[in-house]
């Protein structure tokens, strides 16, 4: 194709110095680097945490029942059943963390794609996209989420799904507006003079432009999306027992309260840890990626 | 300003009809559709419910029956309850009281808190105060409602016990305001933590643009105090932008009240939706949905009238 070679006469320099300024940048950023650290080894805890400890997630012992946290024990206590509490913890971390990326994934994509067709057609297809956005937004998210969980049979799949097709809203209207602002930029008028059509222009154009502001509006989404899934869960309809996730063990947590407090504390804990170190992370990631300077 | 009320009043409209839009597509996701209560009925045919279908016009074209339940709820037939056959739309203002009062309980205490944490932090930019209150919002967003709802009971009810674990006002007491006041002041407070976080940053973000403006600079040349330039200078226009947050939170605020009226068993408008969301009571689901997706309209539509009314400089574009 023509037009390719012509619009990219530099193609093969210029990426790797515009990284390194970025990775300085964020390197600076104390938060978000603590937020990467711990995100990285809540997902290691996670993934192999289960594999290594002596506990059973699943073995159930009844003399053991309420153990308060100990070092010499189990370090996170007990539950009801007589489980350990922090290989609990990571089993439903698993899902947790697990819906998370999956429903960032769904719904970045979906809010990319309904964002970059509002942006660049503009007129009516805009108008009716972005109207979309609003009305779903007027809706309270998790009123939404709940009936529709309430509706349909959940699973973890379906959860996720719905997770994700209730917060596609604000990356569609990140991107929207990116979107915008760089449509009628020269390179993208450029494009369009060779005769680029519209979906190159936009997949090979426009989106790397936008590349900044969507990887961090992912990257809130994931802390959004853990949040959602803990806020459903606890409340009834997210993912079901005996699948263990960070929020339906605090549901579970509510009616000890009083005698094992410990129950409620490390979940939620585990929920804040979790949510937090990506909003750290977006946090970063906007200050490093911030696309204007590197356009200018 | 007649035009700049009338396209915005064109403008809530135009979203009203896609919020029923989207309303009338969830209400065709309920398992088994709206016959869903007459399938569960024992002994009831399948000939009884094809009829029943063709009663209700379900077997007729998607937009014919889309009109048809808009007029109802333009006519304001909301249905009735499954669960007790009263009119939808008097079970949810039964409740929806309680859940305003604490909403609005909980956005003036974290409207009070967070627009002078946000101002204290765009004074002293870069101090630790403002180090520590943005840390501190990113913690305060990421922490779920209900989880520090249940912390607040755990310390205050269960072992200070100085604050009632739940509920509007003590049963049989008959109640009286400081016990009202005594039941709301926990989760007004849960409900607000969030706010807060969220106030104060964008009043820190306002407050700094204002206070780079050149007028405000005229007024130190002036002579005026700096006291006298924060809060009634530079204040007023800083404040613009939060009347349209205002507007803009109201969905948030009800979702974060249905989870603080779940933690503190308080009889509001979320407490109702999980009730008949287990009851499989559809009807006043749909109705709360729909009502609290209205009120965010009206929330916006008032928050852009206010700040057009306030601010001159709206109308014209």
């Amino acid at each position: 194709m023509s037009f390719e070679t012509a619009l990219d006469p530099l193609s093969t320099s210029g990426s790797r110095p515009a990284g390194n300024r970025a990775w300085r940048r964020f390197r600076r950023h104390k938060l978000a680097v603590f937020g990467v650290v711990a995100i990285v080894v809540l997902l290691l805890a996670c993934a192999f945490g289960p594999l290594v400890t002596p506990f059973d997630p699943l073995r159930i012992d009844l003399r053991h029942r309420f153990a308060g946290p100990s070092f010499g024990g189990n370090l996170f206590g007990t539950d009801q059943l007589g489980r350990d509490l922090l290989v609990r913890l990571m089993m439903a971390g698993r899902i947790s963390l697990t819906i998370g990326l999956c429903a960032m994934v769904v719904s970045t994509a979906f809010g990319t794609l309904v964002g970059i067709m509002a942006g660049y057609y503009g007129g009516w297809t805009r108008v009716l996209l972005m109207r979309f956005v609003d009305a779903m937004l007027s809706f309270p998210q998790i009123f939404l989420l709940l009936v529709l969980a309430a509706f349909i049979q959940p699973s973890i799949v379906t959860i996720t799904l719905l997770i994700a097709a209730t917060t596609w809203m604000e990356v569609a209207r990140v991107v929207e507006g990116q979107i915008r602002s760089l449509r009628e930029r020269d390179f993208v008028l450029a494009a369009q003079a060779f005769g680029a059509p519209g979906r190159y222009v936009m997949m090979r154009e426009l989106l790397p432009n936008a590349a900044g502001p969507i990887i961090v509006a992912a990257t809130l989404a994931i802390a959004r999306a853990i949040l959602m899934e803990a806020y459903v869960s606890f409340l009834g309809y997210g993912v079901q027992a005996p699948t263990a996730s960070w929020g339906n063990m605090l549901n579970d947590a509510q009616q000890y309260l009083g005698s094992a407090p410990w129950l409620a504390i490390f979940p939620g804990l585990a929920i804040t840890l979790a949510v937090a170190s990506f909003n750290f992370a977006g946090d970063g990631l906007r200050d490093a990626l911030d696309a204007r300077g590197d356009l200018h | 300003m007649a035009n700049f009320l009338f396209s915005r009043l064109l403008q809530s409209a135009a979203l009203l009809f896609l919020v029923s839009l989207i309303g009338f597509g969830i209400v065709h996701l309920a398992p088994g559709g709206p016959l869903a209560q007459f399938a569960l009925t024992p002994g009831i045919s399948q000939a009884d419910l094809a009829r029943m279908a063709h009663e209700m016009g379900l077997d007729r074209a998607l937009p014919i029956q889309y009109w048809e339940w808009l007029t109802r709820i333009l006519t304001g037939d909301w249905g009735r309850s499954y669960r007790d056959g009263r009119s939808v739309l008097d079970v949810i203002f039964g409740r929806l009281p309680a859940t305003l009062e604490l909403i609005l309980t909980g956005s003036f205490i974290a409207i009070i808190i967070g627009v002078w944490i946000g101002v204290m932090g765009a004074v002293k930019r870069y101090s630790i105060f403002d180090m520590l209150a943005t840390v501190g919002a990113m913690v305060a967003l990421s922490v779920p409602t209900f989880w520090f709802g249940l912390i607040v009971i755990y310390v205050f009810s269960v072992n200070l016990g100085w604050l009632p674990a739940g509920n509007r006002m003590t049963a049989g007491a008959g109640g009286g305001f400081l016990d009202f006041l005594h039941h709301l002041i926990a989760p007004a407070l849960v409900l607000a933590f969030v706010e807060v976080a969220i106030w104060s940053r964008y009043m820190r973000s306002s407050m700094l643009d204002v206070i780079s403006q050149d007028y405000i600079r005229t007024a130190r040349a002036k002579g005026v105090s700096e006291r006298s330039i924060l809060w009634r200078h530079a204040m007023r226009n800083a404040m613009l932008p939060m009347i349209a947050l205002a507007g803009v939170e109201l969905p948030a605020l009800l979702s974060g009240a249905l989870v603080t009226e779940t933690v503190f068993t308080w009889p509001g408008m979320g407490r109702l939706l999980l009730d008949s969301l287990g009851y499989r009571d559809y009807p006043v689901v749909m109705g709360i949905l729909m009502i609290s997706a209205i009120l965010a309209l009206l929330g916006n539509l008032l928050a852009d009238i206010a700040a057009a009314v306030v601010d001159p400089r709206i109308r014209l574009t």
